[in-house]
């Protein structure tokens, strides 16, 4: 088939998706009210709480949820066949992620704009906010570990994009200074920073750059590894002004930039899907497409990521509340057109079938890198550009997303360990430097033991990270539906995708518990026992609170 | 004639200029947005800090800048000389500073 109809195909089915399924869930059930007094204007202080116009806002929610994952995702599920990575991509963003987005808004919109988190506590119980605190942590470890050995898989296969990947760090500080200082208005300085990123990515396959192949007894992979987390951990010790902002900024302008490129060159060049529709002759070893295939992707279809920043930041900002249509459902689709043009790049950028398998030779193969070889190769098709080019385009995009979220990630996560430093009373824990400290040691024991480091395992640890992602959707999707049903309101909508979420995903975790068994991986089998017993706690949570709910009781604990 | 189509012309001129400005003001949104609360939460760190430094003795604290500025009590000696001679005062006036 030709990629262009999976393209209008994938774009029609989500426009109807704004159009009509958004209009209902936002009239019918979460009933938006035009005249609700936001947080943001009952709480108004300049600082958390700020009444931000909606493309303003739409565009900060989707850079902030878009990253590297709704490209890796769908870039390894492609192994299936286009086909199921498609229908999940497009059927996940209309009926789960659009949902789950816009109702994370809603619900912290209407509770004084609480971090989902704190709302699981007030809404569910203590012991649900206790079990999200250890899902984020989860996913903060697994974001951070699975994104530094992606990152470094990407400047050893594509060593045209080192210099471009680092300049762009230099065109961040600089422009962080010149808008810092006021010495340029902002548009100029982002022509000059378009620019200046994209005269590097010209630069970058006439200076390729490539580390020693081994170094103090460490591959190229593992070095690019400790250097990404050395460059992390300064980073999110930085003030944000310095790097993270610009950074931001840049990142955003790129991905449009991305995007409309990608999505350009496929009308142009009309490439076929070579990649099989349904794969009948998956290489040994690649586990059943049910249930793996709901926690491959993650990102793309339905993502708890999405509900921390809807609940932490949108909502605080949130000027009328029916704006939260457009930026949580419509964040939703641009993030699920990021993920479309992901499966078409994986499936249609090869010359030929037997190029396609070569990529695919095992699970959690292709990946980004598929992705990125795909692309250009549509991308030079399409428009012309130089394959060398393209690739180095592409890596940049996909690294400079990568590297965006691995700082946020080990902020965070600081933020985390910091915390407990105060629970605990450990003194040496609440300063900045040990607990970051401790945040990277955790992500490198994850990265090194997870088998990635050396670049033979492919991404092994990739459908785990997946099934935390959707544990925290099904925790906020939990939340939506206890108020939901509270009001007396139809409460299918969430509830459907909750329970269909578990169950992929705890059959996923158990799948998986027999992989790594086999495998004798005793790291990533302790590790899926652990996501195993959350995932198992919180189905009973869902349990007692649905039981709770049917017969008529208000209180839940 | 001519006139008219200069002023077509500034009118032209006009609206790009105010075409500009709108998407400056945009892009300025969209890039302080995300981290106006970060940034704020910082400067009003620094500034509670400030506050607590201007007013740590009336609240009976210690201030920690008197102890720091001790440190240069000996570089100052000579001056601080001068000054107490000039102030109508023979030896200094502090207790725990002696000078001549």
């Amino acid at each position: 088939m030709n990629a262009i109809f999976v393209l209008i195909a994938g774009i029609g089915a989500m426009a109807l998706g704004y159009f009509v399924y958004s209009k209902f869930i936002a009239e019918k059930i979460y009933r938006l009210d035009p005249n609700f007094r936001t947080p943001a204007h009952e709480f108004e202080d300049g600082v958390d709480f700020v009444p931000t116009n909606k493309y303003v806002l739409w565009g900060h929610h989707f850079t902030s949820v878009a990253g590297a994952a709704p490209i890796i995702g769908p870039a390894i599920a492609v192994i299936w066949g286009w086909v199921p990575a498609f229908l999940w991509v497009i059927f996940g963003t209309i009926f789960f992620a659009g949902v789950h987005d816009a109702g994370a808004i809603w619900a912290s919109n209407r509770n004084k704009a609480k971090s989902i988190g704190a709302l699981t506590g007030d809404i569910v119980g203590k012991r649900a906010r206790s079990l999200f605190m250890i899902v984020i942590f989860l996913v903060l470890l697994m974001v951070n570990a699975v994104f530094a050995v992606v990152i470094a898989g990407l400047l050893v296969d594509f060593n045209s994009a080192v210099i471009p990947v680092w300049g762009a760090i230099l065109v961040a500080l600089i422009i962080g200074q010149l808008i810092y200082r006021k010495l340029v208005g902002l548009l100029a300085v982002s022509i000059i920073g378009v620019i200046a990123l994209y005269s590097l990515i010209g630069l970058g396959p006439i200076f390729p750059l490539a580390l020693p192949e081994t170094f103090l007894g460490l591959s190229d992979r593992a070095q690019w590894i400790v250097i990404l987390f050395g460059y992390a951990a300064i980073a999110s010790l930085l003030p944000v002004w310095v790097l993270l902002q610009p950074r931001d900024y840049i990142n955003g302008i790129q991905l449009f930039i991305g995007l409309i490129l990608l999505y350009a060159a496929v009308l142009i060049a009309g490439p076929e899907m070579i990649a099989p529709a349904f794969n009948t002759d998956v290489p040994e070893g690649t586990p059943s497409m049910i249930p793996l295939l709901f926690v491959t992707i993650a990102c793309g279809a339905i993502s708890g990521f999405h509900g921390l920043v809807a609940g932490g930041t949108t909502s605080k900002q949130l000027d009328k509340e029916t704006d939260a249509r457009f930026v949580g459902y419509f964040g939703a689709i641009g993030e699920g057109s990021l993920s479309l043009a992901a499966i078409i790049a994986a499936a249609a950028g090869f010359a030929t079938l037997a190029d396609w398998q070569a990529v695919y030779h095992s699970f959690g193969q292709g990946g980004v890198n598929a992705f990125v070889a795909g692309g250009a190769n549509i991308l030079s098709n399409g428009i012309g550009l130089n394959v060398d080019l393209a690739q180095t385009l592409l890596t940049v995009m996909a690294v400079l997303f990568a590297g965006t979220t691995m700082d946020t990630g080990l902020r965070l996560q600081r933020y985390i360990f910091q915390e407990w430093g105060q629970i605990y009373n450990l003194k040496w824990m609440q300063k900045a430097a040990p607990a970051t400290l401790l945040a990277v040691g955790a992500c490198l024991l994850l990265a090194f033991g997870a088998g990635g480091a050396d670049g033979s395992g492919g991404l092994i640890i990739w459908p785990l990270f997946g099934t935390t992602n959707q544990l925290l959707a099904g925790l906020t999707l939990l939340v939506i539906t206890v108020m939901l049903v509270r009001l007396g309101r139809p409460m299918y909508v969430t509830l459907i995708p909750l329970l269909f979420l578990l169950t992929m995903t705890v059959a996923a975790l158990i799948m998986q518990l027999k992989t790594f068994y086999a495998q004798e991986n005793w790291f990533l089998f302790g590790l899926d026992i652990v996501v195993l017993i959350a995932a198992i706690l919180i189905a009973l949570e869902c349990a007692s609170v649905l039981n709770h709910l049917r017969k008529g009781d208000e209180k839940l604990e | 004639m001519r006139n008219l189509s200069n002023s077509k012309l500034e009118q032209k001129l006009g609206k790009i200029k105010a075409l500009w400005r709108k998407a400056n003001a945009f892009a300025e949104e969209a890039y302080n947005a995300p981290y106006r609360s970060a940034i704020a939460r910082a400067k009003r760190e620094q500034d509670d800090l400030f506050m607590l430094m201007v007013y740590s003795e009336l609240m009976g604290i210690p201030n920690p800048v008197s102890f720091y500025t001790l440190e240069l009590q000996p570089l100052m000696l000579e001056r601080f000389h001068e000054w107490h001679i000039r102030m109508g005062m023979e030896h200094s006036p502090l207790d725990n500073i002696r000078c001549c």
